[in-house]
């Protein structure tokens, strides 16, 4: 880090919190301020999370050829003389959304565990939330500094599962019994590259604060490069580890098999409607929005500024914009790839990631070990460190993939 | 903090009682889960973070689904949700008595056990300072453990890796 630019930008909503804290009475104060903290990343995040669906619609809309939801407008109170006709460009669908989720009709059905029916969606997006108060989204912007905050954020995490499957099991229905088995064999299997692939992180800056991680990215490289762990030969293979079982854990295509849309009628989620489907939902988006924040904070350089003549930035628009950037990656892939079977979506993490990222936790040791090579040595870290990475790939991928020959398609003339 | 310590203890030993009284195998299970959940409160309540959140990541997120699976997987008949009478004397006996061998253990480890009646100071320990001593002290045991663990992992994958040869369409 060269210069800690205070500007005003960057210390204004801390001085807006601190003003509105003062207002209230000792004792209340603490209080508040940590009040102020929920309430921010609930404000911040569930219109994020409104807009990505919006997003998501419109551009995979654009990916298929289609104009995507373009409608909605304001609507026209009854008070006012006038009534805005502009569409705005169908940006209001999510309001429009939860409106309908909102006043649904609820059906639970009759031979359903009604507590756990009820309690599954609650905990899925309780937990859900919880784990954005580990992210650092700025420099003065992280919620709760935990010295073992990466171990808090995947702790929360792992209480996803146990809400699938009370959904899964409470509903009383075997196709949602049986779909959300599927669902736990899939996020089990990718949770260990996940983890796997975090942990050189880890290794490399011996710590699991999420503050000193993004703070460890801070410096450039020739005085303008900059020193995110993605552009390490270790932290490449271990951010695209980590992108592939980050879809994975959060049901996105190509691995949304658990409720594959198109083909099953909603695995888990089949006796769920109304707004417990749109927690579920809502549930789903903030897992992602979660995971997206942490690769962003891992290997992104959390809310560094890419340069640094672009320091004048306020640092928590950097951290969103990598966040939004990320986001707009994730639904490409939805665009863009097809969907696995359950018996490659399994093979693909015990066969093809894990022994990678294993691989990669010892190439994160060994560039550990020679942090003090300096020189003509430096190139041979970083040509050892690539061989590491792109050698396994290469064997690993080829033998997987030994004796098939690129399947080839007939069509009619 | 008493009064937490006794919420603690109570949402703790409650949902162990609760699950063992309980005919529902899924329900004991799911009630066993936030037993250990509280197990997890405890530790934060003392002040050991990095064990309470590893309590929830092995507990809560992977040996639960052990149980859930391992409970789905063996319920077979239709009345495991109705009442079971104890079947003979002799089990009631056997239960009575193991429970009384278990009693006396823990009142024996109780007592023997001296408490020092003064103010226990908590010890600043950083994740840090964990790993440091995992490291040094305890450097033997957590090599082996990770040996173990990596030798699991390798054992899975190949386990994975050998299978009968596919189909063309199976390619990953």
């Amino acid at each position: 880090m060269t210069t800690a630019p205070d500007s005003f930008l960057e210390r204004a909503p801390l001085e807006l919190r601190d003003w509105a804290v003062q207002l209230l009475p000792g004792p209340l104060q603490w209080l508040a301020h940590h009040l102020i903290t929920v309430v921010a990343i609930l404000a911040v995040f569930g219109l994020f999370f409104a807009f990505t669906t919006i997003a998501e619609r419109k551009l995979l809309a654009r990916l298929q050829n289609r104009l995507g939801p373009n409608r909605t407008g304001l609507p026209k109170f009854s008070i006012l003389p006038w009534h805005l006709k502009h569409t705005l460009f169908g940006l209001s669908q999510p309001f429009a959304d939860a409106v309908k989720a909102l006043t649904k009709e609820d059906i639970v059905p009759a031979a359903a565990d009604h507590f756990l029916h009820f309690l599954a969606p609650v905990i899925v997006v309780a937990f859900s939330l919880m784990t954005f108060a580990v992210l650092p989204f700025g420099r003065e912007y992280l919620p709760v500094d935990l010295d073992a905050a990466l171990l808090y954020f995947f702790a929360a995490g792992a209480a996803t599962e146990l809400a699938i499957f009370m959904a899964g099991w409470s509903s009383r229905n075997k196709y949602s019994l049986l779909a959300a088995m599927r669902a736990l064999a899939q996020l089990i299997s990718y949770e260990l590259p996940l983890i796997l692939s975090v942990v050189p992180v880890v290794l490399v800056t011996g710590t699991l604060s999420t503050k000193a991680i993004v703070l460890s990215q801070g410096y450039w490289i020739f005085g303008f490069l900059p020193h995110w762990f993605v552009f390490t030969p270790w932290g490449f293979a271990g951010f695209i580890i980590f992108l592939i079982a980050a879809l994975a854990e959060s049901n996105r295509s190509p691995f949304d098999l658990p409720e594959a849309e198109s083909e099953l009628v909603a695995g888990h989620l089949t006796e769920y409607s109304g707004f417990k489907y749109a927690l579920f939902f809502m549930a789903e988006y903030f897992g992602l929005t979660a995971l997206s924040g942490l690769g962003v904070t891992l290997f992104l350089g959390g809310w560094q500024a890419p340069f640094p003549f672009l320091e004048f930035i306020p640092s928590y628009l950097w951290f969103m914009m990598k966040l939004i950037g990320m986001i707009m990656f994730f639904i490409w892939v939805r665009g863009t790839l097809l969907r696995l079977r359950i018996d490659q979506l399994t093979r693909l993490a015990w066969q093809f990631l894990v022994p990678l990222a294993l691989l990669n936790v010892g190439n994160a040791a060994f560039w550990v070990l020679t942090t003090h090579w300096a020189g003509p040595l430096q190139l041979v870290r970083w040509g050892v460190s690539l061989v590491i990475v792109i050698l396994p790939f290469f064997f690993l991928g080829r033998s997987l993939s030994a004796g098939y020959a690129p399947r080839t398609y007939r069509y009619a003339p | 903090m008493t009064l937490a310590l006794i919420f603690i203890a109570v949402l703790m030993l409650g949902s162990a009682a609760l699950a063992m009284l309980l005919r529902n195998l899924i329900y004991s299970a799911l009630l066993l889960i936030v037993s250990w959940a509280g197990v997890a409160a405890f530790y934060l309540w003392a002040g050991a973070e990095f064990v309470a959140f590893a309590q929830v990541l092995v507990y809560v997120g992977a040996i639960s689904m052990v149980v859930l699976f391992a409970v789905l997987l063996t319920r077979q008949n239709h009345s495991a949700e109705l009442p079971v009478e104890p079947a003979t004397k002799a089990r009631a006996a056997t239960a009575i008595l193991s429970a009384a061998c278990l009693g006396a253990i823990l009142a024996a480890a109780i007592l023997s056990t001296s408490f020092h009646h003064t103010a226990a100071e908590a010890p600043a320990t950083s994740v840090r300072q964990i790993g440091l001593e995992l490291m040094h002290r305890q450097g033997a045991a957590l090599l082996i453990v990770g040996v173990i663990l990596t030798v699991a992992l390798l054992g899975a994958t190949i386990l994975a890796a050998t299978d009968p040869k596919r189909k063309p369409e199976d390619a990953p």
